[in-house]
């Protein structure tokens, strides 16, 4: 009787260890979740600070995850994000990015309209002349993005720009660890300053 | 001829009356400012140096007063009264007026303090879920548009704000300030207005 009573409580104990195990880590969760969105803004939906900060709402899980590790691989040398990512744990990444990409705000837009259409022109079809493929091909005619290809949809103005004028600088620059930017650099590389604007202009304040 | 000469004279005349009066108007409402603000706007405790400052930071801070959104003890005190009948053309020529003048630090924090607040400005706390500041306010905390520059505003000054933010204050102004300031220790915030007091 003795032994079923101990049995009894020993289940009922680690039943609650577990229980505040859980409860412990959703409040983790929560916290992180906060420190993100002190920078990325509150519905993810990005911030224009002295840097661009990116829009994360709606993003790829898998496009997350890769980016986050790319940061502390030094595939992307950021010292504030390299900072960010190296306290994360695998799991905590995985329901930070489900977090996101539940989040569906309004793109904040700002990009000058007068571009738009030539950008869209430029998202759809490429530009065939300059070996440019279709941004529509792999990001999805939506430019919803798809696994470790990244939704462009509604993503700051500037911070397209800098990404798609930056490229080489800031994509893939670990040897060690050849990632798949390598597919975008040719095509940064390959568009027009005029070119970067409108596409990015279309991108900012697509829903 | 004569006469043609005359009109002329009379026109040069009251044009000049009319720019020195305007002149003397702008005078007046930058000698107001400058009464606490200090004579080359560097600042005067309490009121924080305003030379070098993103002019429309200024602009919207002084609308913010009007709208008694900044809603800070001082403020309450001073600028709700003082912003009370600016026009918002008058809040932005006085914003640029201020934001041309050259800044200078007020050099007034701890040295001791200043490499830790170094660190948290330029990296954040990750463990703590604090961020860096230099994402927003720029590596030379220079600022950018409405975001204000931070590098060289006095320690007091610094100090107060930080605190006020994680208090309550100006929560009007929305994210992310009065989140991020409210996870900063009083240790945190002595190191980081240190390091920000020394910085050109």
């Amino acid at each position: 009787m003795q032994l079923v009573g101990l049995a009894v409580l020993t289940i009922v104990f680690s039943a609650t260890s577990r229980a505040d195990a859980a409860a412990s880590s959703n409040s983790a969760v929560v916290a992180k979740l906060a420190y993100c969105q002190d920078c990325h803004g509150q519905s993810g939906q990005g911030y224009r600070g002295f840097f661009p900060i990116p829009r994360l709402a709606g993003q790829q899980i898998e496009y997350l995850e890769n980016q986050l590790r790319a940061f502390v691989e030094r595939r992307r040398p950021n010292p504030i994000m390299s900072n960010v990512a190296h306290v994360l744990s695998p799991d905590m990444i995985t329901a930070l990015a489900a977090k996101f990409r539940d989040f569906n705000p309004k793109p904040l837009g700002g990009g000058p309209k007068d571009l738009v259409a030539k950008g869209e022109r430029i998202f759809q079809d490429g530009v065939p002349e300059a070996n440019v493929a279709a941004c529509a091909a792999c990001h999805g005619p939506k430019a919803l993005g798809y696994e470790q290809i990244p939704r462009l949809a509604g993503q700051l103005y500037p911070y397209l720009i800098k990404e798609l004028t930056n490229w080489g600088k800031e994509r893939g620059q670990n040897p060690a660890h050849p990632d798949a930017s390598f597919i975008m650099a040719p095509i940064a590389h390959s568009l027009t300053k005029s070119q970067v604007d409108a596409v990015a202009a279309y991108l900012s304040d697509l829903k | 001829m004569k006469y043609t000469r005359l009109k002329i004279a009379v026109v040069a005349m009251a044009c000049f009356a009319v720019s020195a009066a305007a002149a003397h108007a702008e005078s007046l409402a930058i000698r107001n400012c400058t009464w606490c603000h200090g004579g080359s706007a560097q600042g005067y405790t309490p009121a924080p140096r305003l030379a070098g400052q993103r002019p429309q930071y200024i602009e919207k801070q002084l609308m913010n007063f009007s709208a008694h959104t900044r809603d800070n003890p001082f403020s309450k005190l001073y600028m709700w009264g003082a912003a009370a009948n600016l026009s918002p053309l008058a809040a932005r020529n006085l914003a640029v007026y201020f934001s041309t003048i050259p800044p200078k630090a007020a050099n007034d924090g701890d040295r001791e303090l200043a490499a830790a607040g170094r660190a948290i400005y330029q990296e954040g706390i990750p463990d703590a879920n604090i961020v860096a500041c230099v994402a927003c306010h720029g590596p030379n905390a220079q600022g950018v548009g409405e975001i204000p520059r931070l590098g060289g505003l006095a320690y007091t000054y610094l100090k107060r704000r930080l605190e006020q933010w994680g208090q309550g204050y100006h929560a009007a102004a929305g994210p992310p300030m009065p989140q991020i300031a409210s996870k900063l220790s009083p240790k945190h915030i002595a190191a980081l207005a240190s390091y920000l007091s020394f910085m050109k």
